[in-house]
This record gives structure tokens, C-alpha cells and sequence, in this order.
């Protein structure tokens, strides 16, 4: 069946900000899928409320538009656009709620919206718990014995029908949050008190525990014809009881034999049919010793679609977007081969091995096991010929300071490891081998299979032959197990570069294989490729001239999703100019590792030998390290190393020279440029030891900024208030020593900071954008919510930022992308830091101003200058954009949801208006912080902010909302004429605001907390504003704005207008 | 343990032993199947082949049996990227080391697969030798270079009955007749399955003793090498056709559409694996299938008055399928008895194989 001739415009709903469950896959799916409908003449109206993707770029569709995710303004965007269909299952879970909430309001009916891929019908039979269960056991098929429940009472009655442990699932939610498992009575009445909460019907599902049971995953597609094709499947190395995005991934499955695998195989069309499904899906199935139940459905693109389509070359996104509009898995052409059609099944003559990113380094107090519901951040994929060599070049793709053998654990703690997962398990399985465990006990006590034990028994066999001696045949065989050369040199205790000389000596190089869907039955076009130690490369360079893009990794907190837009954005741009670009990577999520995205793609991890590998096989003319964030940056210096060291490479480092780049992350050179230029800097300086810290601290006046010098991105770094403070630091946090010194700085309490984003081509400087923190300077500026333009900077302070600017570019000789963060205080401008790379406001930025700061960038890195690119001057608009984060506390138990200088969160809105209130409301509204517009007002506010406080108080009073406080601030308020009433502290008894919450009595808390000490106290009050969704705001900056938001949209609705209408004015 | 995989084009590929020494020649093949080494190393129609796998990992799940397609490995030789030695499965009772050993055949590990599959694809199957237990490259090309043509070979005489045999169906069930040309078990399980009593004959056996079964239906087996080779089938499906329903699978397929007419022409590598794209003509529905043939039906040697391609293969267009306009003749040029592979088709073609008269009891 061609495609449908009555379709000429339709709507595609993004997955919003990255959260824990909800990563980066929905932009590399969604943009995909604009890609494939546009090619075939339809019209693409985008919705999304996150910025930093590639699907909300102005040329991705026909009309963009960045707004809240919330079915009443997608249905205002309807009425706008009148667009002919919508397709629900691109943007994940948040686009699926909120077509079903639209059909729902009836707003697809009114507008005549058809619904088109997979029906509204198939949504719910696979959604509903209930109703899964029913289709399921009407096809014959066995799901985990379970009842959906919609009270605590209910739950607690299925302990006698099931018995313990159950699994509690929440209905409709995200990465199974609010979910778990619970093996006492107490566990199941909190976890289900949290899941009914979280889920959007009310409703969980206590489940029959197949907890120890292998997991494999399906992923299926359907065409109208009824043609079923399976794309690939899965096999988790956590037994199920850990989800399957907390789990480490094998494709494809290794255990099952031909007659299994062809059983789940033929379930899973049996299952996609029954259910009608028209495009992508996924199904996830429980295995023991043959017996086999089928654990959940998810009726759209996921994120192991994108890690299928990744490990195959199978591109599901787009063929599922070309289904929904009509087209037959045989009429769409396998973009891959350019000679077969889609309508095959992808076949590997790989392995893929995929491991999770968890952000426990950045939340010390967390919970650290892995359990039903997601925690991890991102995940990393790699390719290899053998399981080994996989998940050695997996575990190097993560950028984290774990390896084989990284620390030791006691007999207990790897009993306790291998029996209750945390994100360690891989090393603890490894030092148990060591210990002399053999592998069926480790398999017996983790629930993995054995054949995975026992690849980790071979490793460690290969460990003890490097060991033993390295001769150039087991040198060879490492390499094939996926040894990286600095691993081989740590084992014989000779330099990473003798081994790499070696081995180069003797003819052991990398050889490039492609991803090519068919094993190599069918010649590929796509030039998509992973390296291993083979005899054929398949990588054939050209003559033209080329540069190398390194990409940013895994999605982790610190480096998100803004680095992989930025590095895309780059690639465009150089394509533009006609340079063939190539990027290395190893994020399958992400739009960067897209077959198409550019003329080569590198599958592989980020280390420098991996970096190295591909430029000695395409000598580039240049590199390129600016846009991938600190992994990318990280490499600068030891690449400008070994190019120097490799005589026989001419390639180059394009762009701010390493040692400028140097110059910004050292601390003593760079404050010394700081004095020559007449900078200010907040006061500071090193302590090399415990009475030099206090010194320092005393000079300078508490309270003080601190953390060790050799950590980037803000870990570890804390603000202390007293001597008292600084002790517990400096004994709990970090020790102080001459090898590693601590920095004490003046921390500019109550200060406002500045971001600013600039691009300098060597002689003039391009200011993207300055932003003004919503939050005072002393929360990370990752973490800060900011506005462009700034609201509350006087001329003067902005001439000065820009001339600061100006000349910290010109000096650090920066060619290509800079950021810099100040802090403003009584009219000074301290400069906090300058980082001569692509940050991660720069997609924000683009977005709010219309210029494509990265795109810019890598033009002027290539040699062009701002003038030629006709780039006049820092721009102007009238509306007013402002960005806010998302913070991950609801997915991680435990953890404090209170902003410091460390950053926490993982992903960003924006929102957009023509006042600063209506935006500040539609981007704290878009990261699911919806500010009250009637109710309740919980204050509590620390000395020092109760000056501020009585304007927020009085315009939340005029808005018509009841104020209650505790006594302190009621105190204050009622004192200044405020009508407030007094609750009790939770220290002082109840009813408390605790209650109140629980009572669902709050609709919105302020809670400013005093000192360190305070900061604990306020714990609970914050988590549970978190496990109970009540928007609750830490800072008296966002207070201010949430009155000035609340008072706004008082007086007038929100906007909605496309990212174009807002940019050309209209 | 040393061993040397030669090629026809000179070259030769150093690797590490399997199973037993000693040395094995015959056309190298590869096949794209994840899973199903048991299944596929038993299939008669690999005889006279080297079978190659393009998935690096097999020997992962051991070997049981159960599956197997006939009582022994059939194809000449194994070539895989890694073998592995710790098999995991429930059901394993050893490992692919054991089994090749327990049948005497060889194996070679650790060599670049995919290059030999590219060279394949761009130079068609090659002759190859491989020797276990030496790694003399000279030797091994120059004993690849003496293989006979597959074409040449009369290997269904070796893969084929020695007398007939039966498998008792339901007592109401049909009777079918299938002639063994190298037949893959399973293809008698999904008939027996359906309560069709079965009986077995060799590829010799002539169309009369044949009807002597009284049978409800016939089918022409699965088997190895060319089908210009069976010359008694051809003429069986010459003298039966309109008789009683006839059917083929695979080389069954091509030998019907000889009887009929047509004409097969060798393939540069053919199809091998379990992810072969089937158009149904009349539906519009593409199946996944299980495929192994080096043969193929000429679509221009068919007479269209006559017959009817109901299959397509949607990657290279090549005939899947065939049905006579006037007479009870299907066949299909795929395996939907699966084993390896997908089992979509099973129901379709087993379903209707007993002919539109047929009893099937299920």
C-alpha cells in the first residue's frame, strides 16, 4: 500500500528534558522520524519543551514549536496548525500521555486528528495493566500472576495470594519510576504508596516475583499489510529484578538456543498482532529453563529501539514514522543496503554490549542499587567481534575512574554485591573470580548466566599471560579481546607508548568493519564503523581533506545532551562548507551516532588510543575537541602530545590552541592573565595543608567556596560557613596535601551570576547571548535556572561583562567557542571561570537568539572569520526565554534534592514568552513544577532573605493565595502587614508542613534553608515535596521569580507561537 | 592445534583446529543465522559444503540433539570466527569441540570471517580445502582447487534412504509420501504433526512403486547440490503431476519446476540464513524465512499460462514460490519447516501441503 495521499501535515510530539528513564533516544527518534516524513512531502509540526535537542531546530520541521509538553497547549498548537495526523509513539512515554489525554479531551475528534501508526486501542491493551493481562491470556501466553491495584489495602491483601517478594509497577510511568520490589510487608505498603502517587491512573500493579529469571528483549514492527519483522533482539545480563535499563545489555542473545529464540521470536508477532500495532515495539519476556512469561509491552520507539537501531544500522524510528503514514515495510527501501527493502530482518556478525552511566559519584547519600526502577543517566554501546572484546570497549566508553581490578572489596562486601547489585557488580564479579570463586558459584549467587561469567574468567586468563610475559602472539590476542594499550601496559609495567610502538612494530593495527544490517550478504552505502583487531578493514579513506569531531560519551549529570546537539551541529556545518567530517562516539542514544548525521561515523570509545587509531587509519587535516564537553576537552593536551610524538601524522587540533585551552584550567595562569587584564576575581588561593586551609578561609571571611584542585566539574566542592564547617570538610570530604591541594574561595553570597556564550575568531568576538542566573551565584551554573536578556542588569555591569568578554577571549587567543561565568555583586564583576569550549547553555542560547552559535563556531575553527560568515553583532529580541533544569531526586531515593555547587541535574527546559513572568511560568510548568495559581503557600525563610520575602509574600497575597509559615517568618510577614498563618516546624510536632503535604493541604513550598546545619533539618520537607510532587522552591531568587510568574499569569494566558514567529518577530 | 583454510583464488587463511584432524574439501558457503549450528550442520543439504557462519560466536547454548536434522553433521566443514568452549544451555549435553569430534569432522577458529564473506559475495562460492592439524597453505589451496564442481557431484545418492521408512500418523489422517532427496526432520515432524501418515522413500524410487503407498499427497524433499542431478524425481512429478496433490520444498521446489518446464541456474553465493524476506503475490504480506539453496528457478523460463509465482524474495526478486494454474502443484523455494529459523510460514504451506483433499488431524 503506498503512502496515503490525504496526509499532508502532521504532528510529532517530543519526549521533553532528559530525565533519569527518559534520555537522549526520543531526539535521535523523533528528529529521524521529521527526517523520514518530510522526505516523503509531509508537512512536520514539532512540539517539544527541550531545547537542547536536534528535533527542535527551526529547519528539522515545517513549525517548531518549544513549549510545554501539557495536552492543553498541544491542543492549542492543534487549533493553530490544523495539522491532518498526529503520531503518538515517537515521544516516548510523555508523548504517548499526551496524545491519549488529547483523544481523552476530545481534542482529536474536534479537529479532526487521526490518530495514525498505533491506535488508541492498542495504547491501553498494552499500557493498562489489566488489559495487557487479558490480551495476553486471550492469545494463550503467560504474563508474571499478578493483580492491578488502586489501594494500599488491596496491595497489602496480595501478600497472602503471591506472597513475598512482589514487584510493584506503576501504571504509565517513566523507567518504571516510583516502582520496586518488596520483600517485607513494610516494603510494599511504602513503595506502593509512592507508585500509586507517581502513576497517572492511580494505579499499580502488584506482580508474582520472577525476580532471578533471564531477560530478553524483542523488538518488533508492523506494517498494515500485517508483514511482522523482528529488528533484533536482547539479552540482559541482570536477571530480571534489575530493569532493563539499569541492566548491562548483549545483543544479540547469547543463551538461547535456535528452538528458544525462535519460540519468543514467533510470541512476539503473535503478540504485536494481537494487539494491532502499526510501527515499532518492544517486548520484554521473563526465561527460565525454557519457562517463559511475558513481562511488559511498550507499544512504541523506546530506548532499546534506539539501541537496536544503533546495534543493527536498522534505522525503527524512521521506518515506523514511514508505517504511520501508509507505506508498507516493502515499499520503503533499507537506507543502509540502498538495495533491499526494509522489510527484512537485520542480521550481526558482531556483538553489541551496552552498559548503563549511573550518577552515584554526584550522589554520595543515594541508594546504589540496581533495582526495578531506572537510575542511571545514560549508557554507552560498543562493538566487537567477540563478547570480550565488547565489554572491554564498553567499560573504556563509560569515562569513569572504574576498570577491572580498580579497588578491592572484602568477602562480605562481594557476597553482599553479588547477591544485591549495585552499579559495581561487574568489578566485584571480577575480583570474586580472583579470589578463586568459581564461575557457576558467581552465576548461582547473581542469577547471570554462566557463558558471561565465564568471558570475564577469560579476561582475567588473559590479564595473567600479559603478566606472565608479553610476547607479540598474546599481544595480538589482547588486542582482540578488546585490551586497550594503556591496560596492557599497566599489567607488564612498561609505558602505554612501548606498548603502542610495539605493537605497531609488529603490525597489529585496528582494522574498521561495517554495520551494514545483512552480515555482508548485501554491499552497504552507509559508512557507519567499529574497530577490531581483524585482517580486512573495510574503512577505505578518501583523498578529500578531513576533520575528525569527538563526540562527549555517555550522557551523565555535567554532560548532557547540549554536547552531542553541539557536535552535530558542528558536523552540519563543516558539511556545509564541503569538508568531509567525521565523528567518533559511543552514545547509541544520540542524534550524533545517526548512520547519517555525518560522512563517517567511528562506533568506539573516547580514549586516546581509540582517538588515534582513526587518525592513523583517515589522516585528517584536523581534530576537533571544543564540542564534546569534558571528555572531548580532557583529551586536548595528550592528543596535542602524541600528534607531536607521532612524527609520521601532519593532523592538527583545530581551533583554540591546548595549551590556551590550558591556560583556563589552571588555576595559577589563569589568575595571573586575570591581574594583567585588570579582572576581578573572587578573593582566594591554594591550601597545600590543613592549618593553610583555615588561614586562607579566616582571610578571606566565611563563608568560603572549596574543593580539591585536581577535580573538574564542581565535585567535591562545597560552600562552608565556619571553622567548624571547614573541619568537617576537610577530615570527611577531601584530606589536604602538598600532591593535592584544596582551593579556598571568597564565596559571593547573594551575588547574581552571569553566563555568557561568545565565539572568537582571533580578532573579533561574537557575544552569543548573556544569561542571568535566576539562582545567586553558588548553586552550579548547570543547575541554575537563567533568563536571556538578563532582567535585572544595569547598562553598566553589561558594558562591563562584554568588555571582559572581549578580552578574555583575545587573550586566551580563542578561535572557535568560549564560555565564561561571572558573578555581579554591588556593581563589581567578579569573573568566576572561562572555558574555552562549548558549553552546555549553547543550544539554549540558539534557540532563545536564533543563532546557531555552534554552526558559527566550527565555520570559524575551519578558518573562516565572523565577518565573512556576515555575523554582525550580538542579538536582539523581544521576547524573553528562560531556561530551567530538571532534577533527578524522584528516581533516586535517599539522595537530598537541595542545589549546591556540585551539579545534579540531568536534562533542561525552556520556556518562552513575551514577559518574564509568562516564561518563567511555562519553563518551571515544563519541568513538571507547575506553579500554583490558587491555594496554599508554604514559607519558610532564613534571616537574611526576609527583606526580599515581603514583595514575594505581597504579590502572592494579591494573587489570592492563603500564606502559611513558621513561626519566624509568620513573625516577620504578620509584622510587615501580611495576612499569614503559623504552622509548626517539623521539630517542633504536628500538624507540620510534612502533614500538610502528605494531606495534599500545600500547593506550593518556599523553604530558603540558613546554614549546613538547617540544610539537613529542611531534608524532609524537601523529599517530601519531591515523593508527593508539590513544587517547592530552595532560593529566594526563585521566589521572586515564581511570584513575579504567578502574578503574570494572573493577568494574561501563555503565548503559543512557533520558534520562527518568535525569532522573525511575528 | 594448527589448521589452514585454502580457497580456489590462491589464497588461504591461517586459524586454530577444531575437532578432528585430518582434512576436508567442498564448496564454501556461509550462512547468516544467529542461532541453529545444531540444525544447520545437520541439514543434508549442506553436503558436499563447507559451511561457514557469519555470526563470530557459535557453540554458545552446546549441543543436545534433539534438533538435529539428521542423524549426523552433515556439512564438510566448519569455519567460525570463535567456537566456544564452556557452552551454557539447560539442555546442553556437550560442547561444538565434542560434537565435531564425536563425528570425526573438522573445524577452523579465529579467522576473519567477514572478509571471506565479502570475497564471497564478490566472487561467488569458492572451492575450499581445509586441513586440521597442519597449516600448510600451499596444500590447502591446491586440494581446493581439486574439488569437483558441486554441480558435478551426486550427493543426494548420499544423503538419501536407504529403504523406505514410515511414520504412523493419526488413524483418520492422510497418507503423504515423501521422497527423501536429503530430508530435513523436521519436515517430517510438521507432517506427522498434523496426524499425515508418512512415508519415507528414497530419491530412486519410481513413480509407480510410489503410488503403491496410495497416497493422499506427495513431497519433494529438501537435499543438496543441483537439480539437473535427480533425475528420477523429475521424471516422478512429470508422470504424477495431476495425479495427486504434489508439493516441494527447496531442491523439492526445483525439481518440480523442471518437471514442469522451467529452468534452475546456479547462484553466485546463493541464500543462506534466517532472515529471508518472502513477498506473498496474492496478500501483499512479506514473511520471514528460513533459507539454504545455491540453486535457483529461472522466473523467465516460466511458462505464466501455466503457472503462477505466488513468492518473491524482496531482497533480489528470486522465485520463493510457484502454484500450477490447473493442477494440485505448489511448491516453495524457502523452508518453512524452519529449524533453523523463523517459523512464520510453517502453518501456511504445512497446512495445505495434504492438497485440497487432503486430511490433515490436528
Amino acid at each position: 500500500m503506498p503512502k496515503r495521499t490525504d496526509l499532508k501535515k502532521v504532528l510529532l510530539i517530543g519526549s521533553g528534558p532528559i530525565l533519569i528513564g527518559q534520555a537522549a533516544e526520543f531526539d535521535f527518534s523523533g528528529s529521524q522520524a521529521c527526517r523520514s516524513l518530510r522526505e516523503e512531502g509531509i508537512k512536520v509540526v514539532l512540539v517539544n519543551s527541550n531545547p537542547a535537542t536536534i528535533m527542535t531546530d527551526p529547519d528539522m520541521a515545517d513549525a517548531v514549536y518549544i513549549e510545554p509538553l501539557e495536552a492543553e497547549i498541544v491542543a492549542k498548537i492543534i487549533e493553530k496548525e490544523r495539522p491532518d495526523g498526529i503520531i503518538a509513539g515517537l515521544g516516548g512515554q510523555t508523548g504517548l500521555n499526551i496524545t491519549i489525554k488529547l483523544a481523552e479531551m476530545g481534542v482529536l475528534d474536534k479537529y479532526n486528528v487521526e490518530l495514525l501508526g498505533t491506535s488508541l486501542q492498542a495504547i491501553r491493551d498494552s499500557e493498562d495493566r489489566d488489559l495487557f493481562k487479558k490480551k495476553m491470556e486471550s492469545i494463550g501466553e503467560k504474563v508474571p500472576r499478578s493483580k492491578a491495584v488502586n489501594s494500599l489495602e488491596e496491595a497489602e491483601a496480595m501478600i497472602g495470594e503471591l506472597g513475598l517478594p512482589l514487584i510493584i509497577r506503576p501504571a504509565y510511568t517513566l523507567g518504571g519510576a516510583g516502582g520496586g520490589i518488596a520483600h517485607t510487608r513494610e516494603e510494599l505498603i511504602e513503595i506502593t504508596t509512592r507508585g500509586l502517587e507517581r502513576s497517572m491512573i492511580h494505579q499499580v500493579l502488584i506482580e508474582e516475583s520472577v525476580i532471578g529469571w533471564k531477560e530478553f528483549e524483542y523488538e518488533v514492527m508492523r506494517d498494515r499489510n500485517d508483514t511482522c519483522i523482528v529488528i533484533c533482539n536482547m539479552e540482559n545480563l541482570d536477571p530480571m529484578g534489575v530493569h532493563t535499563g539499569e541492566s548491562i545489555v548483549v545483543t544479540p542473545s547469547q543463551t538461547l538456543s535456535d528452538t528458544d529464540h525462535q519460540r519468543l521470536r514467533s510470541t512476539s508477532i503473535k503478540i504485536i498482532r494481537s494487539l494491532g500495532i502499526e510501527g515499532g515495539c518492544n517486548i520484554q519476556f521473563a526465561e527460565r529453563d525454557g519457562e517463559v512469561r511475558i513481562v511488559e509491552v511498550n507499544p512504541r520507539v523506546s530506548r532499546s529501539s534506539a539501541l537496536a537501531s544503533k546495534a543493527t544500522g536498522y534505522p525503527i524510528a524512521r521506518v515506523t514514522a514511514k508505517i504511520a503514514i501508509g507505506m508498507a515495510l516493502d515499499e520503503i527501501t533499507n537506507d543502509i543496503t540502498r538495495q533491499t527493502p526494509a522489510s527484512f530482518e537485520p542480521t550481526i556478525d558482531y556483538t553489541v554490549v551496552k552498559i548503563p552511566r549511573w550518577p552515584f559519584d554526584k550522589f554520595v547519600t543515594a541508594d546504589k542499587h540496581l533495582t526495578t526502577a531506572m537510575k542511571s543517566t545514560g549508557e554507552v554501546m560498543a562493538i566487537g567481534r567477540t563478547i570480550e572484546e565488547a565489554l572491554m570497549k564498553a567499560l573504556r566508553s563509560l569515562d569513569v575512574d572504574m576498570f577491572f581490578g580498580y579497588r578491592e572489596w572484602s568477602d562480605d562486601e562481594i557476597m553482599d554485591i553479588l547477591r544485591h547489585p549495585t552499579h559495581e557488580r561487574l568489578f566485584v564479579i571480577y575480583q570474586a573470580l580472583r579470589n578463586g570463586m568459581g564461575t557457576d558459584e558467581v552465576s548461582g549467587i547473581t542469577g547471570i548466566d554462566r557463558f558471561f561469567i565465564r568471558k570475564i574468567q577469560n579476561i582475567i586468563g588473559m590479564e595473567d599471560s600479559i603478566k606472565d610475559g608479553l610476547e607479540v602472539s598474546n599481544l595480538r590476542e589482547a588486542k582482540r579481546m578488546g585490551f586497550s594499550d594503556e591496560l596492557i601496559a599497566r599489567l607488564c609495567r612498561k609505558t602505554r607508548e612501548e606498548i603502542n610502538d610495539m605493537r605497531r612494530d609488529a603490525g597489529i593495527v585496528t582494522t574498521y568493519k561495517m554495520v551494514d544490517t545483512c552480515a555482508a550478504e548485501f554491499a552497504a552505502a552507509t559508512p557507519y564503523y567499529y574497530s577490531t583487531y581483524e585482517e580486512q578493514c573495510e574503512d577505505i579513506p578518501t583523498g578529500n581533506k578531513k576533520v575528525l569531531i569527538i563526540g562527549s560519551g555517555p550522557i551523565r549529570i555535567g554532560q548532557g545532551i547540549e554536547f552531542d546537539y553541539c557536535t552535530v551541529h558542528a558536523v552540519t556545518a563543516l558539511r556545509e562548507l564541503g569538508i568531509e567530517t567525521h565523528i567518533i562516539n559511543n552514545n547509541p542514544e544520540t542524534v550524533s551516532t545517526d548512520y547519517d548525521t555525518s560522512d563517517k561515523l567511528f562506533f568506539e570509545p573516547l580514549g586516546l588510543e581509540d582517538v588515534m587509531n582513526v587518525i592513523e587509519k583517515e589522516r585528517p587535516y584536523g581534530v576537533m575537541v571544543q564540542f564534546g564537553g569534558q571528555t572531548s576537552v580532557n583529551l586536548a593536551i595528550p592528543l596535542k602530545k602524541e600528534l607531536e610524538r607521532r612524527t609520521d601524522l601532519d593532523t592538527i587540533i583545530i581551533g583554540t590552541d591546548p595549551d590556551d585551552m590550558d591556560i583556563a584550567e589552571d588555576r595559577e595562569r589563569f589568575n595571573s592573565m586575570m591581574d594583567e587584564l585588570g579582572i576581578s576575581q573572587p578573593d582566594g588561593g591554594c591550601a597545600t595543608d590543613y592549618a593553610g586551609a583555615f588561614r586562607k578561609a579566616q582571610n578571606i571571611g566565611y563563608p568560603v567556596l572549596v574543593r580539591p584542585s585536581y577535580v573538574l566539574g564542581g565535585r567535591a566542592m562545597e560552600i562552608v560557613y565556619d571553622d567548624k564547617d571547614l573541619k568537617r570538610y576537610l577530615t570527611e570530604a577531601v584530606r589536604v596535601s602538598k600532591e593535592h591541594p584544596v582551593l579556598v574561595d571568597d564565596f559571593l553570597d547573594n551575588a547574581v551570576e552571569i553566563d555568557v556564550d561568545a565565539i572568537c575568531d582571533g580578532k573579533d568576538v561574537l557575544i552569543g547571548a548573556i544569561m542571568e542566573h535566576i539562582e545567586e551565584a553558588g548553586i552550579h551554573s548547570g543547575d541554575s535556572a537563567c533568563v536571556i536578556p538578563p532582567q535585572s542588569l544595569n547598562p553598566e555591569i553589561l558594558s562591563k561583562v562584554r568588555d571582559y568578554v572581549k578580552k578574555i577571549a583575545l587573550s586566551l587567543h580563542v578561535i572557535g567557542i568560549l564560555n565564561i561565568q561571572m558573578a555581579a555583586k554591588n556593581g563589581e564583576v567578579y569573573v568566576l571561570e572561562a572555558n574555552p569550549r562549548s558549553s552546555r547553555t549553547i543550544p539554549f542560547v540558539s534557540k532563545a537568539t536564533g543563532l546557531p552559535l555552534a554552526k558559527i563556531a566550527a565555520k570559524v575553527m575551519a578558518g573562516h572569520t565572523l565577518a565573512e560568515l556576515g555575523i554582525t553583532g550580538e542579538p536582539v529580541m523581544a521576547h524573553v526565554s528562560v531556561k530551567e533544569v530538571l532534577l533527578p531526586f524522584d528516581k533516586l531515593p535517599g539522595a537530598d534534592p537541595l542545589l549546591g555547587p556540585e551539579m545534579k541535574s540531568t536534562g533542561e527546559v525552556m520556556g518562552i514568552d513575551y514577559d518574564f513572568g509568562r516564561a518563567f511560568f511555562k519553563a518551571q510548568w515544563s519541568a513538571g513544577n507547575q506553579l500554583p495559581l490558587t491555594g496554599t503557600v508554604f514559607m519558610s525563610i532564613r534571616d537574611e532573605d526576609k527583606p526580599l520575602i515581603l514583595g514575594v509574600a505581597g504579590k502572592l497575597q494579591d494573587a489570592g493565595m492563603h500564606l502559611i509559615g513558621t513561626r519566624g517568618t509568620a513573625k516577620f510577614l504578620a509584622g510587615n502587614g501580611i495576612k499569614i498563618d503559623v504552622i509548626y516546624k517539623v521539630s517542633e510536632g504536628t500538624p507540620n508542613v510534612v502533614d500538610l503535604v502528605h494531606e495534599k493541604k500545600v500547593n506550593l513550598i518556599i523553604n530558603t534553608p540558613t546554614s549546613k546545619e538547617a540544610v539537613k533539618d529542611g531534608f524532609q520537607i524537601r523529599r517530601t515535596a519531591v515523593d508527593f510532587s508539590v513544587p517547592y522552591i530552595t532560593t529566594i531568587q526563585a521566589a521572586i521569580a515564581a511570584a513575579d510568574a504567578i502574578s503574570g499569569m494572573k493577568n494574561g494566558n501563555v503565548t503559543v507561537k512557533s520558534i520562527v514567529e518568535y525569532h522573525e518577530g511575528r | 592445534m594448527k589448521a589452514v583454510l585454502g580457497l580456489e583464488d590462491g589464497t588461504f587463511f591461517k586459524g586454530r583446529g577444531i575437532g578432528a584432524e585430518g582434512t576436508a574439501g567442498g564448496e564454501l558457503v556461509f550462512t547468516t543465522q544467529y542461532t541453529g549450528y545444531e540444525e544447520a550442520l545437520t541439514d543434508p543439504s549442506y553436503r558436499g559444503q563447507i559451511l561457514m557462519f557469519t555470526y563470530p560466536l557459535i557453540g554458545n547454548y552446546g549441543v543436545r540433539g534433539e534438533t538435529f536434522q539428521s542423524d549426523h553433521m552433515q556439512a564438510e566443514g566448519l569455519v567460525v570466527r570463535e567456537a566456544c568452549d564452556h557452552p551454557s544451555h539447560h539442555n546442553s549435553q556437550r560442547s561444538i569441540y565434542e560434537f565435531l569430534e564425536d563425528e570425526g569432522k573438522s573445524g577452523i577458529m579465529g579467522i576473519d570471517t567477514r572478509m571471506l564473506t565479502i570475497k564471497m559475495r564478490e566472487h561467488g562460492a569458492m572451492k575450499a580445502a581445509l586441513l586440521v592439524g597442519d597449516d600448510n597453505g600451499e596444500e590447502a589451496v591446491r586440494l581446493a582447487r581439486k574439488q569437483p564442481d558441486i554441480g558435478s557431484l551426486d550427493l543426494i545418492g548420499k544423503v538419501t534412504c536407504k529403504h523406505p521408512y514410515q511414520l504412523k500418523g493419526h488413524e483418520n489422517g492422510g497418507n503423504i509420501v515423501v521422497m527423501d532427496f536429503g530430508v530435513k526432520r523436521n519436515i517430517l515432524k510438521s507432517l506427522n504433526g498434523r496426524g499425515l501418515n508418512v512415508t519415507v522413500v528414497p530419491a530412486a524410487t519410481p513413480a509407480g512403486e510410489i503410488m503403491d503407498y496410495e497416497p493422499d499427497a506427495l513431497l519433494l524433499s529438501n537435499g543438496p547440490g543441483d537439480p539437473q542431478q535427480a533425475v528420477n524425481g523429475i521424471s516422478v512429478v512429470k508422470e504424477l503431476a495431476g495425479e495427486l496433490p504434489v508439493s516441494g520444498i527447496c531442491l523439492g521446489h526445483q525439481i518440480i519446476s523442471l518437471a514442469l518446464g522451467a529452468e534452475t541456474y546456479k547462484m553466485k553465493f546463493g541464500h543462506r540464513g534466517a532472515n529471508q524476506p518472502v513477498k506473498d503475490m496474492k496478500k501483499g504480506i512479506v514473511h520471514i524465512t528460513s533459507q539454504n539453496h545455491g540453486y535457483a528457478v529461472h522466473p523467465d523460463s516460466i511458462d505464466e499460462k501455466e503457472i503462477i509465482i505466488t513468492q518473491l524474495n524482496a531482497n533480489d526478486r528470486t522465485v520463493e514460490g510457484i502454484e500450477h494454474r490447473s493442477l494440485d502443484i505448489s511448491s516453495v523455494q524457502f523452508h518453512p519447516e524452519a529449524n533453523p529459523g523463523p517459523l512464520d510460514t510453517e502453518k501456511m504451506f504445512f497446512d495445505m501441503v495434504a492438497g485440497k483433499t487432503g486430511k490433515i488431524i490436528t
